[in-house]
């Protein structure tokens, strides 16, 4: 291997990016848009679900549990009905997921000492805001029976429930580190799955067959801009997310920059590794979307919990790099963890890169087919 | 003009099956994301992996892991010894819960005094924190309120009443679930994946197919034969439209077989609906291919279209959480119509009469996006 040959690669990539400005633009706004709509645009926290209320009662204390409702910030009365066909009319239409019905002797019932009801019908074809709702629904008439009753009842189990990390469960700080990792892997497979199979596809790969260049220097060389780049989006990531979205970076900032090149330099190998087999740009793109982009977002565990998963999938997910990514940002970022404590997570990827890169330079033959 | 259209569709078809690893791209990419996705995007909270701190070490504390345990959404999977292996535990991540059970819990709950549970949840992930303290808290006041109900058996006189319901005056609360009564998640991303999985793949296959004429430059030869740019907007746009309804079919026949998702709605409808949303989808590949001269710049831009268009459509994020000049921005967004639409007939058994304004806002849709981009395209071709 030579220093020199792998210099000159690297500038021809260089002066390749550079001449294709609307890419390399595209590259940098990447993480800007992903953080943005994240940080923005999405919440996975559930409140101002659209309610609609049939209030059959109308008296007083029904009002007070429809205040209840309105007031806990979750539920938002969009409609008071008359009838129950236009409950069914909002449901099943979406403009409405939690219908309130409260029947006719409600007040009469509680008044006299009976057992009160109130019928929720809950649209059940989001199942996690449904079960979300149902949790709220509980606490909210648990709250309103207690004070209805007048006596506060002392539990026999006092339950006490402390978040630790994450204490006021905001969704952002949650996904927005882990985001991270899904956009590295993202440019990484946009980027470098197309160089190999770029240079086939135009026949110029002919011309870099024709140089003395090894297929470890190509290799390398092509991939010194990419991780270029792509610790620049890392810095830019960092910097929207920190002072931006002011989520705390607890952790060591020299540690997240190396773990984070580690992690690229494993990437961009896989990108090339797939432009290597792929051959043609346009079946490179895709195997690159399947293979890096879909497992970093969906398998990493960066919003869904892995424990979740299928018991085959939760072992698949020992093979996805942006797994390990997305525990060692959340580590640093929310709960400052030292290398000691991310020791494996990044032995695995440091293993994962060194093979991929073994593996590329395995499968490309230096000769014209 | 058919003649001419039909060579084009039958090259392009030659072009993208004779290519083994695209044959194996068009037919694998939509079944391996349709598994991934049906079984990796739950949101069901289940099976939390938690620490039980058992300093009481009684039948009760025992009695109270094992209800936790058998109600199928906690795991005990460690039994640490102090306070610092709880906070070692979550540290690493190794559970999502812990729960302390204090010495003297057993005495207290025979005595009928107040006892104190302590649960620790991890608030990094969010939103299983906060169904996981709320299956605890359940768990735990159904276990409280059995324990005072036993009292009750056994004297008349219950020291304390049972926490839920109040028996005199209380609040009975009836919650029903709509739809999707076992409250599934893949009953819920199922059909949507099958939406934004169609979307990739004819995004990509038309955005990027035209660029690589234009790249490797057969366009010229395109260009010399006596094809008009209206037959060659349509035979590179048709074939796509075809493969892209048949990785539909295949999928929807996977998903209701393999998932079990039914279909309550109309076969019909779907196919109709399918394919004016084909329309808008084409439409906007065949935009990126006249913006872009490489097809590096046909997948950054593809991308760039493709992230938002499916994290601003409701597909896992609920519209009416954003701010409401982004949810005025979803309008524009053919995959929040065809969202609605795929899963009104696949879980509510919609029909058109609730389904027409989105139908008729796709079709809007598509064509605008075709009539603009046919006339970048026959301008670049000009």
């Amino acid at each position: 291997m030579k220093l020199l040959r792998i210099k000159a690669v690297a500038k021809k990539e260089l002066i390749q990016i550079w001449r294709d400005p609307l890419s390399l633009a595209m590259a940098f706004l990447m993480p800007v848009m992903l953080l943005f709509i994240f940080g923005y645009a999405i919440s996975l926290d559930v409140d101002n679900l659209a309610t609609v209320v049939y209030d059959r009662d109308k008296s007083s204390l029904s009002r007070e549990l429809i205040a209840e409702f309105r007031e806990s910030g979750y539920f938002r009365v969009i409609e008071y009905v008359e009838n129950v066909e236009a409950i069914d009319r909002y449901i099943d239409s979406g403009k409405a997921s939690v219908a309130l019905w409260i029947p006719e002797d409600f007040s009469k019932d509680i008044r006299t000492g009976k057992d009160a009801e109130l019928q929720v019908i809950v649209d059940g074809s989001d199942s996690n805001t449904a079960t979300i709702a149902m949790g709220y629904i509980s606490a909210i008439s648990e709250l309103y029976s207690q004070r209805i009753m007048g006596t506060r009842i002392t539990p026999l189990i006092d339950s006490r429930v402390r978040v630790w990390y994450n204490p006021e469960l905001k969704s952002r700080n949650y996904i927005i580190p882990g985001l991270i990792a899904v956009i590295m892997a993202v440019i990484a497979a946009l980027l470098t799955s197309l160089t190999i199979a770029r240079e086939w596809e135009r026949g110029t790969m002919e011309q870099l067959i024709s140089t003395p260049v090894k297929t470890s220097e190509l290799i390398l060389g092509k991939l010194l801009p990419y991780y270029l780049i792509g610790i620049i989006d890392v810095v830019i990531s960092v910097l929207i997310v920190v002072f931006l979205f002011g989520v705390p970076l607890k952790g060591n900032i020299f540690l997240l920059t190396v773990l984070s090149s580690i992690f690229l330099f494993g990437s961009l190998s896989l990108g090339i590794l797939i432009s290597i087999i792929a051959k043609s740009q346009l079946v490179s793109s895709q195997a690159a979307m399947v293979v890096t982009y879909l497992p970093a977002f969906l398998l990493s565990g960066f919003m869904f919990a892995i424990s979740n998963m299928p018991k085959p999938l939760q072992i698949m997910t020992h093979i996805i790099p942006a797994r390990y990514f997305v525990t060692i940002l959340k580590g640093i970022f929310l709960k400052a963890s030292p290398l000691r404590l991310l020791a494996i997570e990044t032995i695995l990827l440091s293993i994962f890169g060194v093979t991929v890169f073994l593996l590329a330079n395995k499968k490309f033959k230096k000769r014209i087919p | 003009m058919v003649e001419r259209i039909k060579q084009m569709i039958i090259k392009e078809f030659i072009q993208v099956l004779r290519d083994k690893r695209m044959k194996a791209i068009i037919f694998g990419v939509p079944i391996i994301q349709l598994l991934v996705f049906g079984y990796a995007v739950t949101t069901d909270v289940n099976q939390i992996s938690t620490a039980l701190y058992d300093l009481d070490r009684s039948f009760e504390s025992r009695e109270l892991a094992q209800r936790l345990e058998s109600s199928g959404y906690f795991t005990i999977k460690y039994a640490p010894e102090s306070s610092r292996e709880i906070r070692e535990l979550l540290d690493r991540g190794k559970v999502l819960c812990a729960i302390q059970i204090n010495r003297g819990f057993s005495r207290d709950i025979k005595r009928g005094i107040p006892t104190e549970i302590q649960v620790l949840a991890d608030g990094t992930d969010s939103n299983t924190a906060m169904v996981a303290m709320s299956y605890a808290s359940r768990i735990i006041a159904k276990y409280a309120m059995d324990k005072g109900a036993k009292k009750i058996e056994i004297s008349t006189n219950p020291p304390h009443p049972p926490l839920v319901k109040g028996g005199e005056g209380g609040l009975d609360v009836r919650t029903r679930a709509w739809y999707n009564p076992d409250l599934r998640s893949k009953n819920y991303n199922v059909p949507g994946v099958i939406a934004l999985m169609i979307m990739l793949i004819c995004l990509l296959l038309t955005s990027m197919a035209v660029v690589r004429e234009r790249e490797i430059g057969t366009m010229e030869q395109l260009m010399v034969t006596p094809l008009r740019p209206v037959e060659l907007m349509l035979g590179k746009t048709i074939p796509f439209g075809i493969i892209g309804f048949f990785d539909m079919l295949l999928v929807t026949i996977i998903g209701t077989l393999w998932f079990n998702i039914p279909i309550k709605g109309s076969i019909y409808l779907l196919t109709v609906s399918t394919a004016i949303y084909l329309l808008s989808v084409l439409g906007i590949g065949l935009f990126i291919s006249t913006i872009s001269k490489t097809q590096q710049q046909a997948l950054m831009a593809t991308f760039l279209f493709f992230a938002p268009a499916v994290l601003l459509s409701g597909f896992m994020f609920p519209i009416e959480n954003m701010p409401e000049i982004i949810q005025y921005g979803t309008y524009l967004n053919p995959l929040r119509y065809f969202l609605i639409i795929i899963r009104g007939i696949f879980l509510k058994g919609n029909g058109i009469d609730i389904l027409w304004p989105q139908i008729l806002a796709l079709l809007l849709l598509g064509a605008v996006v075709i009539t603009i981009s046919s006339i970048r395209f026959k301008k670049r071709l000009g």
